[in-house]
């Protein structure tokens, strides 16, 4: 019973071990294999369609509602000290900063990491990738490092978008619907929103977010079980997986990036 | 008529493409080929025989350089797959189709762009060649009117045919039919069948189809051989293994399901799998 237990752990442990190391090798083959991505273009554009303008409509009404809530918010907290027109300082801020880029990236991982996966998971189940392999034609880089890097590209313009309709959100609700100050909302913002500290930043998380989710989506479909049940587990993981490590990540990169602040 | 006539081989090295030497291969810890050896010659359509989970699947990824033999050679077109990198094998495969057995088609592009697909992604040619070629291939296989469907929309005959017109596009050398009769209506059978052999003719090609449809391939094909149990128990031409006496030919050539194939998967002792272990306490 004990022995069993044991043998299991041990097990489980050279699996995930194992896979891990899968993992990375799957992530170097497909930076090495980016070529192509780029020098035919077309093909990594054609993704950015599927993955990235097909999830404006969520990013963006989410964005607009996100912003509208944080204006009624933030209005409530602002005004018991007086402080109403820092409104479009409070908005801004926390979308440019957190907001934005995670609630996106959380979007983006359940609108197109799970279909990325369950794409690509179907692709191997059906033989397609190795129908590909046989006609000389190598899948890392014809089908999945144009995924990744569309997915690299998408991320940050996804999350400039979502902030955008936030900050707009937030407007409606704080000038338009209640009525805080209409230039003091706009001139406070501009003065206290930096762009190294407060917008790279953001691009730059939006960017480390977009790398893991699509990293984990392609690597979850590639090394899918080729059944049904293979490819739906595969694509709950992703969104699970990526979601955490989108949460985990964003910690690590505040905690570096505004600690002195 | 059996697994050892070499001297046959050795007369006519020069036009065998593919050449399989004692080759022995497993997933993990269980064998699945226990040194097999097989020739096909060019221009002919040679069938690979045997029941179900036998290997035969596995024998054409190891021509096609998908996994890689643990001993024996594997040579096609006088290269031999397990001294190539991946360069030399990608360029080998330009020069194979492979037919999977349920087509593999691309399920997000037409019809026409599957069978450009290889045309498109390893030459240069202007996309109005490319048009007159798809066109042609998919005349070979009498699907024209289907350029602009989805493989969605086909039947699994058709898909096959479109994969298959997919799989001789780049004019190879060689092409490996997995199974192509499984599922298949009597009339899409003989159709199939016959589409092979002239393809094969008319193009010059050599043909190695797998299946267990003995009645049907055995009206097509030059030369079988039959696997069981990770090696070749039969080979001959058709009108050999027809009149062959021998047991397991004749077990699979007239479908009875007592002789020497086991009904068994291969098993860990019953009693082991109770839990009563004698090896292990
Ligand atoms: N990828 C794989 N991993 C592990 N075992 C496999 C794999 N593919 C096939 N097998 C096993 O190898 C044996 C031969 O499989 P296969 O070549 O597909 O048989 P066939 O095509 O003759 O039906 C089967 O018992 C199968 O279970
Ligand atoms: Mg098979």
């Amino acid at each position: 019973m004990l022995r069993r237990a044991i043998e299991n752990l041990g097990s489980r442990t050279i699996d995930g071990v194992w896979r891990i190391g899968f993992a990375a090798r799957f992530f170097v083959a497909v930076l090495l294999h980016s070529g192509t991505a780029f020098r035919r273009f077309g093909l990594t554009i054609r993704e950015m369609y599927f993955s990235g303008v097909l999830s404006l409509i969520i990013i963006l009404v989410s964005g607009l509602f996100v912003g509208m809530v944080l204006g009624l918010q933030g209005y409530e907290t602002l005004q018991t000290y007086g402080s109403e027109e820092a409104l479009g300082i409070l908005v801004a801020l926390s979308l440019v900063r957190e907001l934005g880029p995670v609630v996106a990236a959380l979007l983006f991982a359940s609108r197109a990491g799970s279909a990325i996966t369950a794409e690509i998971g179907l692709m191997k189940a059906t033989e397609q990738l190795t129908a590909m392999e046989m006609m000389a034609v190598n899948p890392i880089a014809r089908v999945i490092a144009p995924r990744f890097w569309a997915g690299v590209i998408s991320m940050p313009f996804l999350a400039a978008l979502f902030s955008a309709m936030g900050i707009f959100g937030g407007y409606l609700v704080g000038v338009q619907l209640i009525g805080v100050d209409e230039g003091a909302f706009w001139s406070q913002m501009q003065s206290a929103v930096d762009f190294e500290e407060d917008i790279l930043n953001g691009i730059i998380k939006s960017v480390v977010f977009g790398v893991a989710i699509t990293a984990i989506a392609l690597f979850e479909g590639y090394d899918a079980p080729p059944t049904a049940e293979g490819v739906s587990g595969a694509t709950t993981r992703t969104v699970v997986t990526s979601s955490l490590a989108v949460l985990a990540l964003d910690f690590v990169l505040t905690a570096f990036m505004f600690r002195g602040v | 008529m059996t697994a050892s006539n070499n001297d046959r081989f050795d007369s006519v090295q020069d036009d065998a493409l593919v050449e399989i030497r004692d080759v022995v291969f497993g997933y993990g810890a269980r064998p699945v080929l226990q040194g097999i050896n097989l020739t096909a010659r060019r221009g002919q359509v040679v069938a690979i025989m045997g029941s179900s989970g036998c290997g035969k699947t596995t024998l054409l990824r190891l021509i096609g350089g998908q996994v890689r033999a643990t001993q024996g050679t594997v040579r096609v077109a006088g290269e031999s797959l397990g001294e190539l990198d991946a360069e030399g094998l990608y360029r080998l495969r330009r020069r194979m189709g492979m037919l999977f057995q349920f087509g593999a088609l691309f399920t997000d592009i037409t019809v026409f762009d599957n069978v450009a697909y290889p045309l498109r992604e390893h030459t240069d040619l202007a996309e109005e060649t490319i048009r007159d070629l798809v066109l042609m291939k998919l005349n070979a296989v009498g699907l024209t009117g289907a350029a602009d469907l989805m493989p969605s929309a086909l039947s699994g005959g058709m898909a096959r045919r479109v994969a298959l017109a997919r799989a001789i596009a780049l004019d190879p050398m060689l092409v490996m039919y997995d199974e192509p009769f499984a599922g298949l209506d009597p009339i899409s059978l003989g159709v199939t069948g016959n589409l092979i052999r002239r393809l094969t003719d008319t193009l010059g090609l050599t043909s190695l189809v797998v299946t267990h449809d003995v009645q049907e391939s055995l009206k097509i094909v030059d030369y079988v051989y039959f696997v069981s149990a990770g090696v070749i128990v039969a080979e001959g031409t058709a009108a050999e293994i027809l009149a062959s006496d021998l047991p397991y030919v004749h077990q699979f050539v007239h479908g009875e399901a007592d002789g020497p194939v086991p009904f068994h998967y291969q098993a860990p002792a019953y009693a082991e799998d109770l839990g009563l272990r004698s090896s292990r306490a």
